[in-house]
Order: C-alpha cells, then sequence, then structure tokens
C-alpha cells in the first residue's frame, strides 16, 4: 500500500505539471495561429487549428482525471475545493484560446495591415499574461512563497493588453473607410481576445486567497 | 463470578478506546487527512499487538488498581472509572483515563479506610497545568521548525500531503501501541492473579500465556470501544478546538508523542543521567492533556482567533470533573456492593505496633519513646491509626511514613506450595534460591519478608540511583505477596 501512494502522488504531480503546460502551450499556439492568419498562410493557421483541438483534449482529459483523483483518493482535504476551482479556471483560459483561433477561422475576418501589429502586440501581451498565471500555479503547487512575484505580473500584462485594446478599437472606430459592420466584427475580435486577459487577471484574484488559505 | 467481575474491566476498556483514541488519531481524522474507518482499523489493530505482546512486560504488575485489596472492590473501582470516562465521552471531552482511575481509587480509599497518597493528588493537579503548557509550547517550535523545512526544501502539495498521511498514520500507529501496552495494566491487570485461562500454544510457535489470553481479551474490548464510540471525542480534538490544517494536525500528534517522550520516559531519564547529561525534569504527563495543549498551542501560533474557547472551558472542566465523578461514583457503590449485595470490597489491613516494628522504627533513628502508648494496639484501618499517630508525636511526612509500613500488619506464610504456585519465570536463580531458603518461615510484616530476602541475596536489595532496577523489585515483591498472605482473597 505504503509504495502504491507514493507513486500516486508522483503521478498527479505529474498530471498537474501536464495539465498546466497544455495552458501554456494553447496560448503559444493562438498566437503562432494568429500570426499565421494576418500572414495569410492558410497552411500554417489550418495546423494550428488542428493543434490546439488537440491540446484542449488533451487538457480536458487531463482535468477530469485530476479531478476525480482529488475526490477519490481523498487528496489534499484542506485545499481540495481550491484546487478544483483553480483547475477549472485555468481550463476556460485554455478554451477561450481555441475558442478564440476557431473564431478567425469562421468569420475570416478582413484585417487591415495598418491594425496587424497592434493585434500581435495585443495577443503578445495576452499570452504573457496567461503565462504569467500559469507560472504563480506552478508555484502555488511548488513554492507558495513567490505565488506573488510571479501574480504581479498578471496584472501588469493585463493592464498592457487593456491600454492596446482600447486604442486599437478606438482606431477601427475612427476609421470612416470601414463599414460599421466591419468595425463592429473587429471590435468584437479585439474585446474577445482582451478578455482572456481579464479572465487571467480573475483566476490571480482567486489564487491569492487560496494562498492565504494555505499559508503556513 | 470471574466473568461477571471482568465485565467492569472490559467497560475500563471500551471506554478508554472511545475516549483515547482521539489522542493518537483524532488530529488526523478532524483535519480530514484519513478516514474514520481507516484509523479505527489500524488503533485496532495495534492497540491489540500493543497489549498483548508489550503489556506482558507489566503482566506481573497490577496496574493502578494494584493497591485496591479485593476483588469486588477492584470491580467497582474500574466500574466507577470507567463510567466517568463514558460520561465525559458523552460530553465529546478528551480525559484521561488513568486520572479517572486514580480518583476512583481514591473514592475506594475513603471508603475502605487506607491512606490517600496525596502525591498523586498534587500530580494530578500538576498535570492539569503543566502538561499542555509544555505540549504547547513544543507544538509551537515543532511547528516553526517544520514550515522552515517545508519552505526550504521546495516540497510539492501532493507530496507534502502524502507525507503529512504518512507522519500522521505512523504517530497513530505508534501511539496506539504505546496505548495499548501502557493501559492495559490498568484494564486486565487487576485479573491475572485470578485468570481460569491456562497458557496455550499455537502450532508450538506461539506460546500465548493465560494473561497474554486476558490481554487479548482487554485489547479487543479497547479496540470495540475504538470502533463504536471514539468518532466523537476524535472530532473534538481535530476539529472542534481550532480547524486544523494537515500540517497543524500532524505536528499536533507529534509534539504530543514527543512530551509523553521526554517527560515521562525514564528510561531517558536514565540514559541522560548514565552519561552525565542534565536530566530532564519528569513532569507528570497524560497524553489526552498533551494533545488538547498542543492543538491549542497550534491555535495561539496563528494568533488565537480561530480557537472555540467555549470548547477548551468544556474539556478544563471535564478534566477536573472526571476525578470528582469517579471518586463519588465508586465510594456510593462501593457502599451498595458492601450493605446490600454483601461482598468483600476491601480487605481490613491492621496497624499494630509490635516490638519487631518499634525495633526498626528505633534502628532508622526515629525516637520511639513516644510511641511506648501506642504499643500493642489494634488499629482497624490505615486512616485511624495515622490519626493516632499524629495525637501522640510530631512527626515528619517520611517518619510517618516509616512508621506506618513498620507496623502495617500483613501476615505472611512462605510455604512450599505457595513458592511453587508462584510462576518463577521472571525470577534470576539467586532470587529463587533465596525465596527457596526461607521455606517454613512466617512474617507478620511485609517489610520482614523484604528484609529476610535481601539479607540471603544482594540480588533482592534495592539499590541506590537505579529506579528501573528498584521499581521492577518492587513490583516483584507485590507479586510474591499476593501468594504469601494468609488469606489468599485475591
Amino acid at each position: 500500500m505504503g509504495i502504491s501512494i507514493l507513486k500516486r502522488k508522483v503521478g498527479v504531480e505529474k498530471q498537474m505539471d501536464d495539465f498546466l503546460d497544455q495552458v501554456s502551450e494553447s496560448g503559444l499556439l493562438f498566437k503562432q495561429g494568429a500570426e499565421a492568419y494576418l500572414k495569410g498562410n492558410n497552411e500554417a493557421f489550418e495546423k494550428k487549428l488542428e493543434q490546439i483541438a488537440d491540446t484542449e483534449h488533451k487538457g480536458d482529459a487531463l482535468r477530469r482525471s485530476l479531478e476525480e483523483q482529488l475526490y477519490t483518493k481523498t487528496l489534499i482535504p484542506e485545499s481540495r475545493g481550491d484546487v478544483l476551482e483553480l483547475l477549472e479556471n485555468m481550463d476556460s483560459l485554455l478554451d477561450r484560446f481555441k475558442g478564440a483561433l476557431w473564431q478567425f477561422d469562421i468569420e475570416r475576418p478582413e484585417i487591415n495591415p495598418e491594425y496587424h501589429e497592434d493585434f500581435k502586440e495585443l495577443i503578445n501581451y495576452v499570452v504573457e499574461a496567461v503565462e504569467a498565471i500559469v507560472r504563480s500555479c506552478r508555484a502555488f503547487f511548488k513554492e507558495i512563497d513567490t505565488v506573488a512575484d510571479h501574480m504581479h505580473k498578471v496584472i501588469y500584462w493585463e493592464t498592457e493588453s487593456d491600454k492596446i485594446s482600447t486604442r486599437v478599437q478606438r482606431a477601427i472606430f475612427r476609421n470612416e473607410e470601414l463599414a460599421l459592420c466591419h468595425r463592429t466584427q473587429l471590435r468584437d475580435f479585439v474585446r474577445n481576445i482582451d478578455n482572456i486577459a481579464d479572465r487571467a487577471e480573475d483566476v490571480a484574484d482567486r489564487l491569492s486567497i487560496y494562498v492565504i488559505k494555505r499559508s503556513l | 463470578m470471574f466473568a461477571f467481575f471482568l465485565s467492569s474491566g472490559l467497560f475500563l476498556g471500551w471506554s478508554l478506546g472511545a475516549n483515547d483514541a482521539s489522542n493518537v488519531f483524532g488530529t488526523a481524522v478532524g483535519s480530514r487527512m484519513l478516514r474514520f474507518r481507516t484509523a479505527a482499523i489500524y488503533c485496532s489493530i495495534f492497540v491489540i499487538i500493543g497489549a498483548v505482546i508489550s503489556g506482558a512486560g507489566a503482566s506481573h504488575t497490577l496496574g493502578k488498581l494494584g493497591s485496591v485489596n479485593a476483588v469486588a472492590g477492584a470491580f467497582i473501582v474500574a466500574f466507577a472509572a470507567a463510567m466517568s470516562v463514558y460520561l465525559m465521552t458523552l460530553a465529546r471531552c478528551p480525559v484521561s483515563t488513568s486520572q479517572a482511575i486514580v480518583g476512583a481509587i481514591i473514592g475506594w480509599n475513603l471508603f475502605s479506610g487506607s491512606l490517600t497518597d496525596y502525591n498523586s493528588l498534587t500530580k494530578i493537579v500538576v498535570t492539569w497545568m503543566a502538561c499542555p503548557v509544555l505540549s504547547a509550547f513544543i507544538a509551537v517550535v515543532l511547528y516553526k521548525l517544520i514550515v522552515f523545512c517545508i519552505k526550504r526544501s521546495k516540497i510539492h502539495m501532493f507530496k507534502l500531503d502524502g507525507m503529512t498521511r504518512y507522519g500522521l498514520l505512523l504517530a497513530g500507529v505508534f501511539g496506539s501501541y504505546s496505548l495499548g501496552a501502557n493501559n492495559i495494566a490498568n484494564v486486565m491487570g487487576v485479573f491475572v492473579p485470578v485468570s481460569p485461562f491456562s497458557d496455550i500454544s499455537i502450532f508450538g510457535v506461539f506460546n500465548l500465556t493465560s494473561a497474554q489470553q486476558l490481554f487479548f481479551i482487554g485489547g479487543v474490548a479497547i479496540a470495540v470501544g475504538v470502533f463504536t464510540y471514539s468518532k466523537r471525542v476524535m472530532m473534538t480534538v481535530g476539529e472542534g478546538i481550532i480547524d486544523l490544517a494537515p500540517v497543524a494536525a500532524f505536528v499536533a500528534v507529534w509534539s504530543h508523542s514527543i512530551v509523553l517522550l521526554l517527560f515521562s520516559s525514564q528510561g531517558l531519564e536514565a540514559f541522560l543521567i548514565r552519561h552525565g547529561l542534565p536530566s530532564i525534569p519528569l513532569v507528570p504527563v497524560s497524553s489526552s492533556q498533551a494533545i488538547v495543549g498542543a492543538v491549542i498551542g497550534m491555535g495561539l501560533l496563528k494568533g488565537g482567533k480561530g480557537i472555540r474557547w467555549r470548547v477548551v472551558g468544556g474539556i478544563t472542566c471535564g478534566w477536573i470533573a472526571t476525578p470528582i465523578i469517579a471518586a463519588l461514583t465508586s465510594f456510593i457503590c462501593l457502599f451498595f456492593l458492601q450493605n446490600v449485595f454483601q461482598q468483600k470490597t476491601y480487605r481490613p489491613v491492621n496497624y499494630i505496633i509490635t516490638i519487631e516494628a518499634m525495633e526498626r522504627v528505633r534502628s532508622i533513628g526515629i525516637s520511639t519513646e513516644k510511641l511506648n502508648d501506642l504499643f500493642g494496639k489494634d488499629f482497624s484501618t490505615a486512616a485511624g491509626f495515622k490519626k493516632a499517630l499524629s495525637e501522640h508525636v510530631t512527626l515528619t511526612p517520611d517518619e510517618q511514613d516509616v512508621i506506618m509500613t513498620s507496623a502495617e500488619i500483613d501476615e505472611m506464610d512462605v510455604t512450599k506450595d505457595r513458592i511453587s504456585e508462584i510462576s518463577l519465570g521472571w525470577f534470576t536463580e539467586e532470587q529463587k534460591k533465596a525465596l527457596h531458603e526461607l521455606e517454613g518461615r512466617v512474617f507478620i510484616h511485609k517489610w520482614q519478608l523484604n528484609e529476610a530476602l535481601a539479607e540471603i541475596s544482594p540480588q533482592w536489595r534495592f539499590r541506590e540511583n537505579d529506579k528501573d532496577y528498584n521499581k521492577n523489585l518492587q513490583n516483584k515483591l507485590s507479586h510474591i505477596y499476593r501468594f504469601f498472605r494468609y488469606e489468599t482473597g485475591y
């Protein structure tokens, strides 16, 4: 019995790491996919689309398995609920990246080259915010004292992406050449992407509470 | 009749299991690190193993109830102790079973006119205060240390979870083992001399003595108590006082073990003295009080806001109430048993200052002039003799002790038959030889037998500064008294 418990623990730890890898990977795939779309590289875009769907599947499977183990094996009884919530929130970030990339495929928006740089910058900041929350999560499990350092960066990147998002939206709506429907479509895309950073910040806020609860 | 008397021992075992399992597994179950069922299974198994294997070492001793000199009296004393522990269990209050037993014995002392050793009373009161404080202090230090280590080693949350769980299980298992080993003498010891069991051999490999069989039954009674009724008290310890986090639960249970080890281990004291190290003063400790102290210590470390003081107050009242309830129950039940059911609840011990007693007192260097008035008078109770003594002479407590033991009448008849009844495996060859040399002698006082034995062999002499040896020798002497006494009502 003894050894099996330890093995199981190692298994859970590894799964948790894998799951966070998937979240982080989805951000990178989204970034590459969106850049390919902006470049008009359809082949690369399709490939990233496939990959991100795959990542999301893996993430879901890992999340389910982790949740099940947390409850059936009665692991970490005092933080079980918090970890469960954290898992779901992180998974929702992954879903949003996937959803946003698929949105590009579904709607095929026409993005004027003058906005390309802004879009890239926005995507960059959002991905940074998510990377920071992934690092915070890893720290939460291994080195709880350093969580605050990482969480601070989530907030920073979220503010930065807000700034860009406002700037781009303003530029889009000031552009007389675009039809109103085109403007609203682009605005939705910008908002959609920016929302991911907002969501990451929400997760960070929850995480800071979990940290207080677990602090020794 | 044996089965009837045994029933109160089993009741005591049951209530001990229901109450004291919380000391070892309460924090683990309360913090939800172990399921109650898992904890109960481990606890039961190790309590029984501890009782049968290590309890056997103490099988020649009668436990605390040994001072009760008639089996019907022992029945009531065990019953009264069990009753008060049971009532406290109903109130979800972790209490000390030993203190309940001491309380019940005090009830018997009052009833039978025996003297109460005020030392044991002071001990209880000191334990109430010293033990939780020490335990809380050790818990705080240990917690700080462990937190430092956890932070330094960057352990993953799940690995920490697994390690904590193992730590809790390990502490629980060791705790259960020593719970069984230390308490079985109190539960069953009194019945060993009257056990109807004979030794059985299992496949010629294991040999279960009759005492071990009795201890096994006692162990099972404790285990049944753990399974049926211990959850209530476990929850008080594990989540009633404060909501314990697993690491804090782990620290609490280990600091309770450390307190028990440091402040009650004569072995450790002897080791320190032998190696010329400063020894730790032995403070009387109770495991219930240690665990409650440790849990409160954890709460205070977190600022004390999370502590439910109402629960703590209730527990403290329970500590004070336990010996008192036990003493009252014991006294009242003894009265009924003696007067209504005509059972002999104690063997009267007479005191006479005989020539030999006078001689002994004088040789120790106490003036006997004023004792002449009392010479040859027969006192039927210890209390009566003590009163008469204090009316005639002013004595220091030590001098009084000497006179009391010197005058205590305990007629011993050393016959061949009786020597053959004693299981002599426990004695050395030289000790056995000394016993046989005394064949045919009759003694009026206990100390005469001691002196006669000591004269024949140095192995029957007490040694200076060797507590363990002396305690063992005292146990051996108490053991043989029971066989040589004129009327072996025991």
